[in-house]
């Protein structure tokens, strides 16, 4: 991939098919692009809010470290990636991931790795605000992300 | 020299503050001994690293495993198992 990924990282919303269109522009070799999207759930109706805190300057540099490495493992041709911090309300956006590439697996696997790697590895912290007015505590990090993440490490025989 | 430590999540909220400088002393070669040594340092402490295993650790903003060596940190931070995406 020529040129660098766009990593940000957020306090405002951010417009999904404006990003797209920022990495498809004025480009003719692009043959697929996939956009993921993480949004905050409402927990049937018990959350009210997320809080997410972050680590300012290392959440930046590891997204940018997962990103390159997607750049080095498969042929893309533009990769970005904008996570949310502060107060998110149900409905809203937490997540955009977006992966370009010349045929569509390259862009639906480095999207898929760039997720799984951000959810264990960028520093984030989710705390929950209940619709009962009370704290939710915070989000436990679940074992199915850190064995998400562990498969693409896995050799194909495993 | 002093070292900066960070806290992030339920590691800062239970130590209660953001960060602080310490000057380490001697004999605090990795990140398990600073575990060790923090956690001795009050109450606070004892309730935020009680399970150090679950204590995820960056040195200058890059993930670290707990026998890694902490000379020459500018800054550490110690937060719970990220939950971010």
């Amino acid at each position: 991939m020529s040129g660098a990924p766009t990593v940000r990282i957020q306090r405002e919303d951010f417009d999904v098919a404006a990003e797209i269109a920022k990495l498809t522009e004025g480009r003719a070799d692009i043959g697929a692009v996939v956009s993921f999207s993480g949004l905050c759930r409402d927990e049937q109706g018990q959350l009210s809010a997320l809080e997410l805190e972050h680590y300012p300057g290392m959440a930046e540099a590891e997204i940018a470290r997962i990103a390159a490495e997607a750049i080095a493992r498969w042929p893309l041709q533009g990769l970005t990636a904008i996570h949310r911090h502060g107060k998110i309300a149900p409905g809203e956006n937490i997540v955009l991931v977006v992966a370009a590439s010349a045929h569509r697996q390259a862009a639906f696997e480095a999207a898929n790795f760039l997720m799984d790697f951000l959810k264990s590895r960028a520093p984030f912290w989710k705390k929950e605000h209940r619709a009962d007015g009370s704290d939710g505590g915070w989000v436990e990090a679940k074992d199915a992300d850190d064995r998400a993440a562990a498969r693409w490490t896995q050799s194909p025989a495993d | 020299m002093s070292t900066r430590l960070i806290y992030f999540a339920w590691v800062r909220e239970r130590i209660g503050k953001p960060e602080e400088d310490v000057e380490l002393p001697a004999g605090i070669e990795t990140v398990a001994d600073l575990l060790r040594w923090l956690k001795s340092r009050g109450e606070e402490y004892e309730h935020a690293l009680q399970y150090p295993d679950v204590i995820r650790v960056a040195i200058n903003q890059e993930h670290v495993e707990h026998r890694e060596k902490i000379a020459g940190a500018r800054e550490i931070a110690l937060f719970p198992p990220m939950t971010g995406g």
